[in-house]
C-alpha cells in the first residue's frame, strides 16, 4: 500500500489536502474504506461550522454500520462534497479525489505536524494489519 | 470455537471477510456486499447457507406433529413439495419460521434459522417425548451443507452443471439427484426474491459443488448481500422482524397460518383473530434521506408510535428502505411516517411488500 505523498494523515484514517491561501481539503483514507464497505449515506456538516483538529465532523453509513469520522485539523467549513448525497460510493471507489468530503478554511498548516506523512501513514497501516 | 461449515476453507481461499453469525464463522461479503446484490438480482449468486438448521423428521407421526408446531396445513403439503411455515409459542409468538419440505409418505425435511436451531430442537423433542413418540428427529446440519444458487442465470448454471434437474423442479418442490456421482436433495427455493436453487451434498463434496457453480459462473455471496436482498424482496427475518413478542398477525404472516387445525398455538390465534390486532409490521419508503436501521424509533406527529425492525440502502431501488410495527391506523400505505435517525426526524412514507418483484421471465 502507498497512500498518496501530498498529504497528511490522522491515526482515525482521514487524511488533509492543504492548498494555498488556508484552504484545506479531508476526506478518509483507502484503508479506512475498505474496512467501512460500501458506504450508503455521509452525514455532511453544516457550511460556517467551525471545527477543532480530531474534533467530530460527521458521520459515514456503511451498509454494516455507522461512524463518525473526525477532522484532521482546525477550520471552518466553506464547502461540503455536495456529489456525495447521490453518489456517497465515491467515498469507495475514489477516496483521495472525487471523494473528498469537506473542504476547509482558515487552516493553520502548524498543526500538519501533529499528523502523519504518507510514510509514516504506511507504516502505522502495516502495524496495525498484523 | 466458533463452528465452521464445510465451505470454511473455500471462503478463506475466496478471500471472504469473516464474521460471527449465531455461532458461526461466515462470509459477510467476498466482492463487496452492494456489489453481490446487484450480481443475485441481474446475473447469479452462490452462497453458503450451512449454517441454517437442517432437521429430519421420520415416521407416522411425523405429519401429526408438524400440524401440531407449525402454522401450515401440513396434511395438504404433498412429497416433494415445500412450504414456508412458523412455529409458535402457545401465546401465538413466533419461536422461528423456516421452509418445510416433504421427502416422502412419512418423511419431512425443516429447514429452521442457526439462531434458533437449539430452540427449535427443543420444541420438536418436548413434543415427541409428550405425545408424538413415533416420530424420529435427526439433526444433520453439521453432517450436510447447503448452498443457494440464486439468481436470472440459476437455471442455465444448473441446467449446465446437474443437467435435468431444472426441468423436474418447479418453484418449491425438492428431488433427490445424483450430481458428481453423489445423492443429495435439491430444491427450487431461497431467500433472495430470486428463482434459484439449494442444494445439499454431504459435507465432503461441498466444495466441489461450490467450485463447479463458480466455474459456471456463480459469484460468490455473503450474508451481507443476502440480508438486504431478503428485506428487497419483503421477506422476514426471525430475530429482528419478528419474534416470540408478536404473533404472525402482526408481522402480516396471516397466510401462512392454516386456522382450521388444532396446534399448540391455535387457541391464540382465535383469540388475536376475535379480538383483532393492535400493530402490524409494514414496510416504507424514505422519502428524505437517511438510513433507517434496527431499533430507530418510528414517529407519527410528535409521539413515538413504532419501532424499526430492518431498514437500508436499497441499490435495485436505489432508495433506503425499511420494515417496522406501526399501530393499525397507520399501516395504510401511503401514510407518512419520521423515522429518528440518532434524533434527526426524517420523513418515509408506508408502502406495500415486498420492495422488489423480479420480473418473470
Amino acid at each position: 500500500m502507498n497512500s498518496p505523498t501530498d498529504r497528511r494523515y490522522s491515526k482515525e484514517h482521514e487524511w488533509v489536502l492543504t492548498e494555498p491561501q488556508g484552504v484545506a481539503f479531508v476526506g478518509i483514507t483507502d484503508y479506512a474504506q475498505d474496512q467501512l464497505g460500501d458506504v450508503v449515506y455521509v452525514d455532511l456538516p453544516n457550511v460556517g461550522d467551525v471545527v477543532n483538529q480530531f474534533d467530530k465532523l460527521g458521520e459515514i453509513e456503511s451498509v454494516k454500520a455507522v461512524s463518525d469520522f473526525f477532522s484532521p485539523i482546525s477550520g471552518e467549513i466553506s464547502e461540503t462534497n455536495g456529489v456525495l448525497i447521490e453518489k456517497p460510493e465515491l467515498v469507495n471507489s475514489d477516496p483521495y479525489d472525487s471523494g473528498w468530503i469537506v473542504k476547509l478554511s482558515s487552516v493553520d498548516g502548524l498543526q500538519l505536524n501533529n499528523l502523519l506523512n504518507s510514510q509514516e501513514y504506511d507504516l502505522y497501516l502495516s502495524e496495525i494489519e498484523h | 470455537m466458533l463452528n465452521r461449515t464445510p465451505l470454511y476453507k473455500t471462503h478463506v481461499a475466496l478471500q471472504g471477510r469473516l464474521v460471527d453469525f449465531a455461532g458461526w464463522e461466515m462470509p459477510i461479503q467476498f466482492a463487496g456486499i452492494l456489489a453481490e446484490v446487484r450480481t443475485v438480482r441481474s446475473q447469479l449468486g452462490l452462497f453458503d447457507v450451512s449454517h441454517m438448521g437442517r432437521i429430519w423428521l421420520t415416521g407416522s407421526d411425523a405429519i401429526r406433529i408438524l400440524n401440531w408446531l407449525t402454522t401450515a396445513d401440513v396434511s395438504s403439503l404433498r412429497v416433494s413439495r415445500a412450504k414456508y411455515t412458523l412455529i409458535c409459542n402457545d401465546k401465538g409468538g413466533i419461536i422461528d419460521d423456516g421452509i418445510l419440505y416433504r421427502l416422502g409418505e412419512e418423511k419431512y425435511l425443516l429447514i429452521c434459522n442457526a439462531s434458533n436451531r437449539a430452540k427449535v430442537w427443543a420444541v420438536l423433542t418436548a413434543a415427541r417425548d409428550k405425545q408424538f413418540n413415533s416420530v424420529e428427529l435427526d439433526d444433520l446440519t453439521t453432517t450436510i451443507g447447503m448452498i443457494a444458487l440464486q439468481g436470472p442465470f440459476a437455471n442455465e448454471a444448473m441446467n449446465d452443471f446437474a443437467p435435468g434437474i431444472v426441468e423436474a423442479l418447479r418453484p418449491f418442490q425438492i428431488r433427490r439427484a445424483e450430481i458428481l456421482g453423489q445423492s443429495m436433495l435439491v430444491a427450487r427455493t431461497g431467500y433472495t426474491g430470486e428463482d434459484g436453487f439449494e442444494i445439499m451434498p454431504e459435507s465432503t463434496v461441498c466444495p466441489e459443488v461450490w467450485y463447479g457453480l463458480v466455474e459456471r459462473g456463480a459469484a460468490p455471496c455473503g450474508l451481507g448481500s443476502r440480508d438486504i436482498l431478503r428485506l428487497e424482496a419483503g421477506l422476514l427475518l426471525h430475530g429482528s422482524d419478528m419474534d416470540e413478542t408478536v404473533n404472525p398477525f402482526e408481522a402480516g404472516l396471516d397466510r401462512f397460518v392454516f386456522t382450521e387445525k388444532e396446534s399448540m398455538s391455535s387457541a391464540s390465534f382465535h383469540t388475536v383473530l376475535k379480538h383483532g390486532i393492535n400493530k402490524k409490521l409494514v414496510g416504507f419508503l424514505m422519502v428524505d434521506r437517511g438510513v433507517p436501521r434496527h431499533g430507530f424509533d418510528i414517529i407519527k406527529g410528535e409521539t413515538i408510535v413504532g419501532v424499526v425492525t430492518s431498514g437500508g440502502y436499497s441499490p435495485s431501488l436505489d432508495s433506503y428502505i425499511g420494515l417496522g410495527y406501526v399501530p393499525i391506523e397507520a399501516a395504510s400505505p401511503g401514510t407518512l411516517i419520521h423515522i429518528s435517525v440518532r434524533g434527526r426526524l426524517v420523513e418515509a412514507q408506508v408502502t406495500t411488500l415486498p420492495f422488489y418483484t423480479r420480473r418473470k421471465s
